[in-house]
C-alpha cells in the first residue's frame, strides 16, 4: 500500500509505471503453475503446469467447466492465492513468492476486481463503494471523492453516485463494481463471472461496457463458463482438467 | 490507511449496524449500572452502621471491674465487690500518667425505681461527674447537665433520658418536677438528647433509658456504707481515634500498677472499646458487600455474553465484507484495528452510560429507599475496563480469524 504518497497525480505515475514494465513485460507472464490442494488424505491437483502471457490491451476470456481449474487459475491471476509452484508475473513483478502483506499491496495497485455478486457494501453509497481500495492505498479524502466520481461517471452513472446499492438495478451495481475496479487505474481488470447475476439485457450491456474499456487501452481477463460471453473477448483461453486445452481460437473476435 | 481513516470506518460501520450496536451498548450497560448501583448501595450500608456506631463514641475504652480472662468465664474478680475505685479513675485522667486520655468519667450504676406523682418506672440509675456528657457523645435538649457544683454539694438533681421522661410526665414538661430515686427526692434539671433509632429497641434505645444523678449524690444517699467509693465502669475518651489503643495501653498499665498486679492475665479489670463493635459490623458489612459485588458480577459477565453473541454473529455476517475489503487490499492487521476500534467504541460508550446512568440512580435512589448508596470509583473503573475488555476481546478475536481466511473464501462465504 505504498501508493505514492505525493498523490499530485496519482493515476497517471500508476498508469506510467505499469507504461513501462509493460512495454518490455507482458501484463500476465504465467509458466508452469501448478496448485496442490493438500486436504490430508486427499490432493488434489488443481492446476497442472499452465503456461500462458497476456499482453498489454488484450481482452481474453478464460474459459471451462466447473471443475475445470479456472477458479483456481483466477485466484492466483488476482493474487487472491499463490501457485504451489511454477512462477506468475504480473506486469514485471514475481507475484508468486510473495507474503500476504505485499499480495494486498499488489492487489490494490494491480487489480481490478469485478464479482459474479458485485460485492459491494450495502451500508455505503455508489461512490463510498468506488473509493474503496483508494482508502487502502492512503489516497486523500477529497482526491478519493473526486476520482470515484470520474470513474463512476466514466461506466455512466454519474447521476447516481449518492444511490445505495439497494437503490440500484443488477446491472448498475455490477456497473459501479467495474467503476471501482478502475478508480486504481490498474494494470489488469479480472472479471469472475460479470454477467453471470443479471438478465440478458444487462448482460449484455455490462459485456458491452469491458469492450469499450478494452477499446480504450485497458487489460481485461474475463473468466466465464458461458462461450456465448466468452466469444466477446478476443482470444479465449481454455482449460480443463488443469490444463490448458486445444480449442484456444473457439471463440474468435467478433 | 491512517489510524483517522480506520477509526472513520469504524464509525461509520457502528452507525450503520444501528440495531447491533444499540444491542450491545445495551448489554455492557446494564452489566456496569448493576455493578456501580450493588457496590454503592453495599458501601452505603457499611458507610451507615459506622456512622451510628461511632455516635455511641469511636473514641471510648470502658473499663469494668473483673476479669473476663478465663475462656471458662470461672474467674469473676474479687465477688461482688468492685474492685474499681474512683482513686483509679482520679489517676487516669492524670494527663501525665496517660497523655492520650482526653477525659474520664467514673461511672457507678445501679438499678433504680423513680417516682413522680402515679407513675413509677425502674431504671439504671447512673452516678456520675461532669464529664460523662462529652466522654459519652451526647448533648442536652433541655435545661442543663450536670455541674461540677452539683457534685461538691451532693445536689439532688437528676438528668433524665429521654424514654424516663416520657415515661414519668408523659407530655408535661419535665425540667423542674420532682421524681423520687429509691425513696430520694430529686429535681430534674435536664433531658438527654435522644440517640436510639425510632424505629429499632436495639442497644441504642437503652442510651435514652436512664436517670444520670451526681456521683457523690448516688454514693451517699442512696449506695451508702463501704462500697460508696466503688465503681461499675470507668468511661475513658481517647484524644482521637488513632490514639485508642495508646490510651487503651495506657490505661491498662496504670490500672495493673495501681492495683499491684504483674501479670496481665491476672487482671482484675477489663478494657473494651467500641472498636471492636464496629470492626464486627464493618466485617458483617464487608460480607454483604461481596455479595452484591458477586450478584453485580455475574449481571456483568451475562452482559458481557450478550456482548459476546453479538460480536460473533456480526463478525460472522461480516465475513464476506472482510474478504471483499482484503480483495480491495487491505491487509489483515487493517481488518483486525478496524474491529478492534469498532469494539472498543461499542464498549466504551456502553461503560459510559453505564457509570452514567449508576451514578444517576445513586443520585435519585435515596430519596425512594431508605438506604444511602456510596459510589465506588474502583468499582465503576474496574467494570468499565472489563467492559472494554469484554468488547474488545470477543469482538477482535473472531474478526482476527477472519482477516487471516484467504479472501477468496470469506468472500464465497454465505
Amino acid at each position: 500500500m505504498k501508493l505514492d504518497d505525493d498523490d499530485s497525480s496519482l493515476s497517471m505515475a500508476l498508469q506510467q509505471e505499469s507504461d513501462n514494465k509493460a512495454k518490455m513485460k507482458p501484463v500476465i507472464f504465467v509458466d508452469e503453475i501448478r496448485k496442490v490442494y493438500d486436504s490430508g488424505a486427499v490432493k488434489v491437483e488443481a492446476l497442472r503446469g499452465v503456461s500462458f502471457q497476456i499482453e498489454k490491451g488484450e481482452f481474453v476470456a478464460i474459459i471451462g467447466p466447473s471443475g475445470s481449474g479456472k477458479s483456481t487459475l483466477m485466484h492466483i491471476l488476482g493474487c487472491l492465492d499463490v501457485p504451489t509452484s511454477g512462477r506468475f508475473e504480473l506486469a514485471g513483478e514475481d507475484v508468486s513468492r510473495m507474503n500476504e502483506e505485499e499480495l494486498a499491496a499488489v492487489r490494490n495497485r494491480r487489480i481490478g476486481f469485478v464479482f459474479q455478486q458485485f460485492n459491494l457494501l450495502p451500508s455505503l453509497n455508489a461512490w463510498k463503494n468506488v473509493e474503496l481500495p483508494l482508502i487502502y492505498a492512503g489516497v486523500d479524502a477529497t482526491r478519493r471523492k473526486a476520482m470515484a466520481i470520474a470513474a463512476l461517471s466514466r461506466v455512466g452513472l454519474g447521476d447516481r453516485i449518492s444511490h445505495r446499492p439497494g437503490e440500484l438495478s443488477g446491472g448498475q451495481q455490477q456497473r459501479v463494481a467495474i467503476a471501482r475496479a478502475l478508480v486504481t487505474n490498474p494494470a489488469l481488470i479480472l472479471a469472475d463471472e460479470p454477467s453471470g447475476n443479471l438478465d440478458s439485457k444487462a448482460a449484455t450491456d455490462v459485456l458491452g461496457l469491458f469492450k469499450e474499456l478494452h477499446q480504450s487501452g485497458r487489460t481485461i481477463v474475463l473468466i466465464t463458463h458461458d462461450r456465448e460471453v466468452a466469444a466477446q473477448a478476443e482470444r479465449t483461453i481454455a482449460i480443463r482438467d488443469g490444463l490448458i486445452g486445444t480449442s484456444l481460437e473457439e471463440g474468435g473476435s467478433r | 490507511m491512517n489510524f483517522l481513516e480506520t477509526l472513520k470506518t469504524g464509525v461509520s460501520s457502528i452507525l450503520t449496524h444501528r440495531l447491533r450496536s444499540i444491542l450491545t451498548i445495551l448489554g455492557v450497560m446494564i452489566g456496569i449500572t448493576a455493578v456501580t448501583l450493588t457496590v454503592g448501595l453495599g458501601q452505603g450500608a457499611q458507610g451507615q452502621v459506622a456512622s451510628e456506631i461511632s455516635s455511641l463514641g469511636t473514641n471510648l475504652l470502658t473499663v469494668t471491674p473483673g476479669s473476663t480472662t478465663s475462656a471458662a468465664g470461672i474467674r469473676g474478680g474479687f465477688g461482688s465487690a468492685s474492685t474499681l475505685t474512683l482513686s483509679d479513675a482520679n489517676a487516669l485522667s492524670n494527663p501525665i500518667v496517660a497523655p492520650d486520655i482526653q477525659a474520664v468519667a467514673a461511672t457507678n450504676t445501679r438499678s433504680g425505681t423513680l417516682v413522680a406523682g402515679n407513675n413509677n418506672w425502674t431504671t439504671s440509675v447512673v452516678g456520675t461527674f461532669p464529664t460523662w456528657l462529652g466522654v459519652r457523645g451526647r448533648s442536652i435538649t433541655q435545661g442543663r447537665f450536670l455541674s461540677a457544683s452539683d457534685i461538691a454539694n451532693q445536689s439532688n438533681v437528676v438528668v433524665l433520658g429521654s424514654v424516663t421522661a416520657a415515661e414519668l410526665f408523659g407530655g408535661r414538661d419535665p425540667v423542674g418536677q420532682s421524681v423520687n430515686i429509691d425513696g430520694v427526692p430529686m429535681t430534674v434539671i435536664g433531658i438527654l438528647n435522644t440517640v436510639g433509632s425510632s424505629s429499632s429497641a436495639s442497644a441504642t434505645s437503652s442510651l435514652d433509658d436512664q436517670a444520670v444523678v451526681p456521683f457523690t449524690t448516688l454514693a451517699d444517699e442512696i449506695v451508702g456504707g463501704p462500697n460508696r467509693d466503688s465503681l461499675s465502669s470507668i468511661l475513658i475518651e481517647a484524644r482521637s481515634a488513632s490514639s485508642l489503643s495508646a490510651a487503651y495501653q495506657e490505661a491498662d498499665a496504670e490500672l495493673l500498677a495501681l492495683h499491684g498486679i504483674t501479670l496481665a492475665a491476672d487482671a482484675d479489670f477489663s478494657i473494651q472499646s467500641q472498636q471492636s463493635v464496629l470492626s464486627t459490623a464493618t466485617s458483617v458489612d464487608k460480607t454483604l458487600t461481596i455479595l452484591l459485588g458477586g450478584v453485580a458480577a455475574i449481571s456483568l459477565l451475562v452482559g458481557g455474553i450478550g456482548v459476546m453473541n453479538i460480536m460473533l454473529v456480526s463478525v460472522t455476517e461480516r465475513i464476506r465484507e472482510i474478504g471483499l475489503r482484503k480483495a480491495l487490499g487491505a491487509t489483515p492487521r487493517v481488518i483486525r484495528r478496524q474491529f478492534l476500534i469498532e469494539a472498543s467504541i461499542l464498549g466504551l460508550v456502553g461503560g459510559l452510560i453505564g457509570v452514567a446512568l449508576g451514578i444517576a440512580g445513586a443520585v435519585i435512589l435515596p430519596h425512594f429507599i431508605s438506604n444511602p448508596i456510596k459510589l465506588s470509583i474502583p468499582a465503576m473503573a474496574g467494570a468499565l475496563v472489563v467492559a472494554v475488555g469484554i468488547g474488545v476481546g470477543f469482538g477482535v478475536y473472531p474478526a482476527g480469524r477472519a482477516a487471516n481466511l484467504p479472501p477468496i473464501d470469506a468472500l464465497r462465504s454465505e
